[in-house]
């Protein structure tokens, strides 16, 4: 069955939407506003209020009734092996399955001087307004910084019996990234310790594909918030215990 | 609307309480005070080195490594940097061409060694880097009367000041947005720094593009901004003030660009690098004197950064934690010779709307902190941690900021976007912000001044309980020491040892014939401790 919008009856299609255009305030602008949402498939547009701010930019608040349908059965809704879970629900699985805080170990490998992407995720602070790791009460970070060694992290790793080793590679030359990533692989697995860790890494030039030519657990690409790895950590540190 | 007052004298504030606040404050910061001054950084010699005049990279532009960072390193590796940068220096530039610029550049790029000079040799580059660090000195304190002269000329804004946020990681994007928001009514603006940018150990270079989430924090960036703010300002018949972060490892310097270049206000914490970038406390609090009283000297309002323990802890339950920290970082800012009227102290708005009666509590929070900081030009954020999707809601929760903002005469309102935490603000919601914050200052401005609390009423209750848990938390901190306090997670719940987090090793302590008349000068003409 299709749908479409429902303003104050069916089928009436009714969106409002907002947005500013570049232009001076005027009826030049009015008129754009009007035929850009005839053009983003808005029947009998309106428009409600016109603002100028300052004298190069006009801002619109307008009506319009649609005119696509969509059928909600036909949408195809991808898999994601792990849940996305709230705060309390990380602490909560952790806490259940785990009886004792998640040590996570974090490092910048290599010759990587850049821990931005490592703090987005580890810190307190977080990234785009989703807090880091540290900021939940169910793990205990240690954030190695960058250019760290790979037999450092094996020490670390000893030291605090980490749980969980993110590595992380924003900076590549010439495959260097993936080239650090198997370093660090290699170092866990020499050590023993590989097959105990949950092993993710990350990067902006990672993609989730890569995990089993890397022999990693997990992958993250560009854009990865705090909450996605920490929903992660929960699950497969739930998985392991299970299994 | 009716002139801006302080709202004083509502809530009958206990002053026993409030007076052994600031006793214990005091006790708690003497050994960091002893700390800061009797150690240097890396980044404080750098800073220096900036005020003399070495400036530039070597190197092309995005892998330039600038040359106060060389100059310090091959000082450092050479001499050692416990008796400070400036005699090898000054040392290199009288014995070689005498220009500043262009010896830094030689030992910056290892045409030149670096020695220890003796006898006569010394009393020269003494005196040398005497008379540049009273230029240094002069050219800090001209930011005060610059900034005068353009507000003499411009005319000054009205209080409270709206203050915006621009964040597009491109200086040339940036400058027509934070134009387009002073005119609709903006009076600060701040430039959101690049992701990472506080634990970089440099100050990159030049005019940038490339910020991730923000905009490096660069000289070129400061003067562009600079100039285009005041052009809009000259327009609008207001003087536009700039903010960044002087914050970081690179603290000291920050501050001192934005000296060089007129900067008005500066994100200045005693311990937000700890807490919640990582950063060494011995460093922090060495590089917080420093900058502080660079700060102090260029007339810069600094904002402290509160507000933040209320994104991650609860506003309810660490509302006294606030307070205790105001009383530590105006101890700390009174130290390195900053005065109350510098001292935009910062709190915030971010009760969790779902808990019955919290607009009086959050009246109780603000006002709270009006009366113990009655000269401090309070900054107030608006409410992030509890904005959803529902920009709807966002945009009334908002208001009610602002109300409460009007209500209890903050100076400072930073404008809440009903976009917070969905995306970078669109040019818009800076506008709906402007608007929202404009009716509500309008419409309240004479209810603020007739309003007073019940005596023994619910909000005089809550203000009262706030000073009281600040006091026993202040007590607990003083009994053991701030550094013991922070390192059992007494603040944000955070842990953080003495040795821990990054830039320990730039921290040096001073030998006894430890020389820096820059130091020297910023301590005197501050009246900071020295």
């Amino acid at each position: 069955m299709n749908v479409k919008p429902y303003g104050d009856a069916s089928d009436d299609g009714l969106v409002q939407l907002s947005f500013t255009l570049p232009i001076e305030e005027g009826e030049r602008a009015r008129q754009t506003a009007l035929e850009l949402a005839r053009k983003m498939g808005f029947q009998s547009p309106q428009v409600v209020h016109m603002k100028a701010m300052g004298p190069d930019f006009t801002f619109f608040v307008m009506y319009g009734s649609t005119t696509h349908v969509v059928d909600p059965e036909a949408i195809e809704i991808p898999d994601r092996e792990f849940p996305e879970l709230a705060y309390s629900e990380v602490n909560r699985v952790i806490r259940e399955k785990l009886k004792r805080r998640l040590v996570v170990v974090g490092a910048c490998t290599g010759t990587d001087a850049h821990t931005v992407g490592l703090d987005a995720i580890l810190s307190m602070k977080g990234f785009a307004g989703d807090k880091g790791l540290e900021y939940f009460a169910g793990m205990q970070v240690v954030n190695m910084g960058s250019q760290v060694d790979p037999s450092a992290i094996v020490e670390m790793v000893r030291a605090e019996r980490a749980d969980a080793v993110l590595v992380s590679q924003v900076v590549t030359q010439r495959d260097a990234h993936i080239h650090h990533l198997k370093e660090v692989r290699d170092a866990l697995v020499e050590a023993g310790e590989r097959d105990r860790l949950i092993l993710v890494g990350g990067g902006p030039r990672f993609t989730p594909e890569q995990a089993t030519e890397l022999g990693y657990d997990r992958i993250f690409g560009r854009g990865t918030k705090p909450s996605e790895v920490a929903s992660y950590l929960a699950w497969a540190i739930s998985n392991r215990i299970s299994a | 609307m009716s002139e801006f007052t302080r709202a004083l004298g509502r809530l009958n504030i206990d002053k026993e309480a409030l007076s052994e606040c600031r006793e214990l404050a005091t006790e708690i910061c003497g050994p960091i005070e002893d700390l800061a001054t009797t150690h240097t950084t890396e980044s404080i010699e750098r800073a220096c080195l900036r005020l003399v005049g070495v400036d530039g990279v070597i190197g092309a532009a995005v892998e330039g490594v600038p040359v106060p960072n060389l100059v310090v390193e091959k000082i450092k590796a050479s001499v050692g940097l416990e008796r400070g940068a400036m005699i090898p220096f000054f040392h290199a530039v009288e014995s070689g061409c005498g220009d500043i610029g262009s010896e830094a550049i030689r030992i910056a790029s290892g045409e030149r060694e670096v020695s220890w000079p003796e006898d006569f040799d010394l009393d020269i580059a003494m005196e040398r880097a005497r008379r540049e660090a009273a230029h240094a000195a002069d050219l800090v304190a001209s930011a005060r009367t610059r900034r005068e002269g353009v507000i003499g000329e411009v005319g000054e804004a009205p209080k409270p000041w709206f203050y915006e946020i621009v964040a597009t990681g491109n200086i040339h994007e940036d400058i027509p947005q934070a134009q387009a928001a002073a005119r609709e009514g903006c009076d600060i603006v701040a430039v959101i720094r690049s992701t990472g940018q506080s634990l970089l150990d440099y100050v990159p270079y030049g005019a940038t593009t490339d910020g991730f989430a923000g905009t490096y924090a660069t000289q070129e960036n400061f003067r562009l901004m600079r100039a285009a703010l005041d052009e809009v300002g000259a327009e609008l018949g207001r003087y536009i003030r700039l903010t960044n972060y002087a914050s970081g490892l690179c603290m000291p310097e920050i501050a001192a660009l934005g000296a060089m270049e007129r900067l008005d206000m500066m994100l200045n914490d005693c311990m937000y690098g700890i807490i919640f970038r990582d950063i060494n406390m011995q460093r922090t609090f060495t590089d917080q004197h420093f900058s502080r009283m660079v700060n102090s000297l260029a007339g810069v309002i600094i904002n402290t950064g509160e507000d933040n323990y209320l994104t991650t802890a609860d506003a309810i339950e660490s509302a006294h934690t606030v307070l205790a920290s105001h009383f530590l970082n105006e101890r700390l800012a009174l130290a390195a010779g900053l005065p109350p009227e510098q001292m935009g102290l910062g709190h915030a708005f971010e009760i969790d709307p779902d808990v019955d009666d919290q607009i009086a509590m959050e009246i109780a929070h603000a006002q709270l902190i009006r009366e113990c900081f009655p000269e401090a030009p309070l900054k107030y954020m608006p409410p992030t941690k509890h904005m959803t999707g529902n920009i709807f809601q966002g945009f009334l929760y908002d208001g009610m900021f602002n109300l409460v903002g009007a209500l209890t005469g903050q100076d400072i309102m930073l404008l809440g976007m009903m976009t917070e935490g969905v995306h970078t603000p669109f040019l818009s919601d800076r506008d709906l912000a402007l608007e929202n914050a404009s009716y509500v200052f309008r419409g309240a401005s004479t209810l603020a001044g007739e309003l007073r609390f019940d005596p023994g009423g619910d909000v005089e209750r809550r203000a009262a309980q706030v000073l009281e848990e600040c006091r026993q938390m202040l007590r607990k901190v003083a009994e053991i020491g701030m550094f013991a306090a922070i390192e059992a997670g007494m603040f944000a719940d955070t842990v953080r040892t003495r040795d821990g987090g990054r830039g320990l090793d730039g921290v040096v302590g001073r030998a006894d014939d430890y020389f820096n008349p820059v130091t020297e000068l910023l301590t005197e003409r501050t009246g900071a401790i020295g």
